[in-house]
């Protein structure tokens, strides 16, 4: 058991490799007159009871993050939380009242706006809830539009296009207007459009809650298979914790107006922060968020293993295989050491919910 | 024992403090209705303090017009050019050059124009939209009004344009200045509207000359405010995510305004765009009055010779004119893109636009050798003014009895004493109800503003003559409003009412208000009555559809649980329907009172003697000062009207919840 603590250092350490590529800090946008002297007044840290009194209302109070390269970082909490108030503090959509926003080591809100607007054309994209596709323009040409508005000519810019359109699978519907398109094809222009920029960094506002849940849960699996594809920073805004734990590499929660936790779906699920975060893990079943690390034991008898996994891999995915094989499974690093075993009597305490998880938890 | 009377324990019956002031107020107008000697000053406002602002914006005017007028006769010139464009491609033929070696170059071809009016309908709204375009521009050209119809339609084809340009403009600098918009436009726009249109004619005339190009800047004036607002409208309409978008895709001020936001709001633009063709064409009949020439020129010669017959056509063709321009505006503000395979030409994609100007070159090539495509041959002209005289006489000559009954029993009971009743109403009494009212419903703001405005009528000396407008257009007002909510009722109750009522309000509304005068004129004469009923029907259809509207479009969820809870149908109606559609049936009310209103100087043609005649009279004999100052008591009574009514149904929705 001595084993696991430097284990799950390890695995830390390999995310920390990953160059930060957004980091705020401190962050508030406080709606209400003369918002910004009561913030230099009370130096950026008001408590809730200064707010009242100068009747100003903190949507985002205090946020912190970073959003490591490559890094599926999502910020999940309830309406009025906040969450879209600060993704569009990150985007500079909105002026936040104070704090400050790296963003790959160039100070966002020291930007001026036609630097804003250079950063904005090639280096951001953004999918939004509503889709906020122009209804007068075809689905190549609101694909095309972000880089027609940067003056690309028209040959590039649709071949470009195409290219996006294809890998949204969206292809024989260049010429259709948006309003002919369903909600969840919309919602594929939308991605298309804010990928045809090619991004660095990619916001996406809640961009599957206005679509049924079964198109919802198909969206998701369209998401995680080009990220997979693409590797972009993604920022995503979800009310959803199913989706949030289902696409995330990192979840922050957010509530009314504060982060209150942020972790890999795991850590929210074994170590919530709050009775408000646990309210929100209680259901999640377990298997999916825990790792096959979480459950391993020191190896007895190598040889009598029924298979292997990475170390990395959730309990969900291997479960069936070793309920039905009724032997260890062999945990493993990326490069194949060996570093435990699973058995299959704790994998089914771990699906019947047998609270027999004490002993994992340190 | 019920649960309330444990709860409110009993209390003497008090008076509240408004209750008290309103009774206060009205005992102090009395006293000074009945007995005036008490404050004479303040029943009939003392001539010795007039004010003369006539006299001031005149001499104004003298200096503007001495030391201005190179600019203002410039601007003439500059705005002529384009205007004697469309009048000679549409009316009178190009002619270049003089003497003998003159080219002349034909009009457009009377034939090329159906059936390009025709083609647009198809290409809009199909065969229906097509034959109804067709129709009325053949009827046009078979009832002999073509000449003096695409003499309106040029001014029309040149004003709008430049109300849509200027009007796009506005909005959007009030969109992006909230702080202009509040304090300049939005103040001016409602001037502009409740601003008699003749009121600033005159002016005009005097700058810029007795030629179309003042009637055009005053069209321009009078259609432009809906542009301004729906731009503003669209603008803010936009949804948010689109703004945002624009913005992250790294959109310049720019780009952001032409690429995004303007096409997103195309559909309320377009509603803006038919509202200023509809006003175009009100306007431009009424300035073509004043010698531009046109379809209203000839309806103000046939009525003056009591012309019935030949005013009847040349309203008609109005009211085709006003109907193909309409419904082929509406119909494309609907057009919305549809998918089209890629490889389409232009000229695949635009089939109808080139057909029709195609047919438009070959006619009007023809027309140089074919007489008949030239002008309307006279063989194929018919005419129905005969017909429509027949008519008129035979309905005089059967009912002039019941007809002349019914007009002197209105006159004598119903319309002179409320007349007299109003004429003599003190000045200051008037003020002060105006005001208070104005201090309950919202505020001292808008208490201050009221009673200023009511002053001003007194103070220019024009009290009596502003009565008499009062007189008339509420009188007009309540009996359009009493007709328009009980058919609004009927409209809401009725699907199959509704359907047929929909069709005949469309066109009422298209009418300018003109139109509605002739009919009237030709069973009642002029006079009193024959005003009252020309704007009754002129006013009624806001009231009307507002009505319908607001009774529809409550709840389906509380309907039922009303029903649910046992209302009987006439409680449903009193207690459920009609108290939650009072806020929308109070801005029918509204509206139906500002269209009475416009309609004041309309009537004065037929001999109302009221603020309209002042403005006419002022018209004939040139007088800016006169004009504007009766001009601006009828826009205040207007204003005033309708803050009073806004805020009643501010007050009554906030009581409600809906706001």
């Amino acid at each position: 058991m001595n084993d696991q603590a430097p284990l799950r250092e390890e695995s830390k350490a390999a995310k920390d490799d990953r160059p930060v590529k957004l980091l705020c800090k401190d962050v508030w946008k406080v709606f209400g007159d003369g918002a910004k002297d009561f913030m230099a007044t009370h130096k950026g840290v008001p408590t809730a009871e200064d707010l009242g009194k100068a009747k100003l209302v903190g949507a985002v109070r205090r946020a912190s993050l970073e959003v490591r390269r490559g890094e599926n970082f999502i910020v999940m909490g309830l309406s009025g939380s906040g969450k879209s108030t600060l993704v569009r503090c990150l985007s500079r959509l909105i002026e936040p009242t104070w704090g400050s926003i790296e963003f790959d080591g160039i100070d966002l809100l020291k930007a001026s706006p036609d630097e804003l607007i250079e950063i904005r054309r090639h280096r951001m994209g953004m999918v939004f809830q509503h889709f906020a596709l122009l209804p007068h323009l075809t689905v190549l040409e609101n694909i095309a539009f972000p880089l027609s508005v940067q003056g690309v000519d028209r040959k590039t810019r649709e071949a470009r296009a195409r290219k996006v359109i294809d890998l949204v699978g969206l292809g024989g519907r260049e010429q259709f207007y948006p309003r002919e398109l369903s909600g969840g094809q919309q919602q594929r222009v939308g991605i298309a459009r804010s990928l045809a920029v090619e991004p660095e960094i990619w916001f996406l506002d809640e961009p599957f809650s206005a679509l049924d849940p079964l198109i919802r849960r198909e969206m998701q699996t369209e998401l995680l298979r080009l990220q997979s594809v693409l590797k972009k920073t993604i920022v995503f805004i979800t009310h959803d914790f199913d989706e949030a734990i289902r696409l995330a590499d990192r979840v922050a929660i957010m509530k009314d107006g504060e982060i209150i936790q942020t972790g890999t779906p795991e850590e929210l699920v074994l170590h919530p922060a709050t009775d408000y975060v646990a309210e929100f893990t209680r259901d999640v079943q377990r298997a999916k968020v825990m790792s096959a690390a979480r459950l391993m034991r020191p190896v007895s008898s190598p040889a009598d293993c029924g298979g292997s996994v990475l170390a990395t891999d959730k309990i969900a995915s291997f479960s069936a295989r070793i309920v039905g094989i009724r032997k260890n499974f062999l945990v493993t690093a990326v490069d194949g050491r060996p570093l435990g075993e699973v058995t299959p009597d704790d994998v089914i305490d771990l699906l019947a919910d047998r609270d027999q998880l004490r002993e994992v938890r340190p | 024992m019920t649960v309330a009377d444990t709860s409110a324990p009993v209390r003497a019956p008090a008076i509240s403090v408004p209750t008290l002031l309103w009774i206060a107020v009205i005992a102090i107008v009395a006293i000074l209705y009945i007995v005036p000697s008490v404050a004479p000053w303040a029943v009939k406002y003392p001539e010795s303090a007039i004010i003369p602002i006539a006299d001031w914006i005149s001499a104004a005017m003298a200096w503007l017009k001495t030391n201005f007028t190179w600019l203002t006769r410039g601007i003439t010139g500059i705005f002529n050019v384009p205007l004697q464009w469309a009048i000679d491609i549409l009316a009178k033929g190009w002619k270049s050059g003089y003497g003998p070696n003159a080219v002349m170059l034909p009009r457009l071809s009377w034939v090329g124009i159906c059936g390009a009016f025709a083609m647009a309908g198809y290409a809009f709204g199909g065969w229906r939209l097509s034959a109804v375009a067709a129709g009325c521009m053949i009827y046009i050209a078979l009832f002999g009004q073509w000449n003096s119809a695409m003499l309106t339609l040029a001014l029309i084809a040149i004003s709008v344009p430049l109300c849509v340009v200027v009007g796009l403009a506005l909005g959007i600098l009030a969109y992006r200045k909230p702080w202009l918009d509040r304090m300049i436009v939005e103040p001016l726009l409602d001037l502009m509207q409740t601003m008699p249109t003749f009121a600033y004619l005159i002016p005009m005339l005097l700058l810029f000359g007795n030629s179309p190009v003042s009637g055009m800047l005053a069209t321009a004036v009078f259609a432009m405010p809906p542009m301004v607002r729906a731009t503003v409208l669209a603008l803010k309409r936009v949804p948010h995510e689109i703004d945002d978008f624009g913005e992250m895709v790294g959109c310049t001020q720019r780009q952001k305004l032409l690429r995004v936001l303007l096409p997103s709001g195309r559909a309320t633009l377009m509603v803006g765009v038919n509202q200023v063709i509809m006003l175009a064409l009100n306007m431009v009949i009424i300035s073509s009055m004043i010698g531009a020439g046109g379809l209203g020129y000839d309806v103000l010669l046939a009525l003056r010779a009591l012309k019935i017959g030949q005013g009847m056509e040349a309203g008609l063709a109005i009211v085709a004119l006003a109907i193909v321009l309409d419904r082929l505006s509406q119909a494309a503000a609907r057009q919305r893109p549809a998918m089209h395979s890629q490889d389409l030409t232009f000229v695949q994609r635009n089939p109808m636009l080139l057909l029709a100007i195609g047919l438009l070159a070959v006619t009007t090539l023809l027309s140089v050798y074919v007489l008949a495509f030239a002008a309307v041959p006279s063989a194929i002209k018919v005419s129905t003014a005969p017909l429509w005289k027949a008519a008129v006489d035979w309905v005089n000559i059967h009912f002039f009895d019941a007809i002349e009954a019914f007009r002197t029993f209105l006159l004598l009971y119903i319309l002179n004493p409320i007349r007299d009743f109003l004429v003599d109403f003190p000045w200051f009494g008037m003020v002060l109800l105006a005001g208070f009212a104005g201090y309950r419903l919202s505020g001292p703001r808008l208490a201050v503003l009221v009673a200023l405005m009511t002053s001003y009528c007194a103070v220019t000396g024009l009290w009596e003559k502003s009565m008499a407008t009062l007189y008339l257009c509420g009188v007009s007002a309540a009996i359009a409003a009493l007709f328009g909510i009980s058919l609004g009722i009927a409209a809401s109750r009725s699907d199959r009412f509704a359907a047929f009522l929909t069709p005949i309000l469309d066109t009422l509304q298209t009418l300018p208000s003109f139109c509605f005068i002739i009919p009237v004129v030709m069973l009642f004469r002029v006079g009193d009555v024959t005003a009252m009923i020309a704007t009754v029907s002129f006013a009624i259809v806001p009231a009307i559809r507002y009505t319908n509207h607001g009774i529809r479009q409550i709840p389906e969820s509380l309907i039922e649980a009303a029903t649910v809870s046992g209302c009987t149908p006439r409680q449903m109606f009193w207690r459920v329907q009609l108290p939650l559609a009072l806020p929308e049936i109070m801005l029918g009310i509204n509206q139906t009172a500002l269209l009475a209103l416009s309609m004041v100087i309309i009537c004065a043609m037929i001999g109302t003697r009221d603020l309209g005649q002042e403005v006419f009279i002022a018209l004939a004999k040139a007088n800016a000062g006169r004009g504007l100052t009766a001009g601006l008591a009828i826009a205040f009574i207007g204003i005033v009207t309708d803050r009073l009514l806004r805020a009643s149904t501010d007050r009554l929705q906030s009581r409600l919840g809906l706001v």
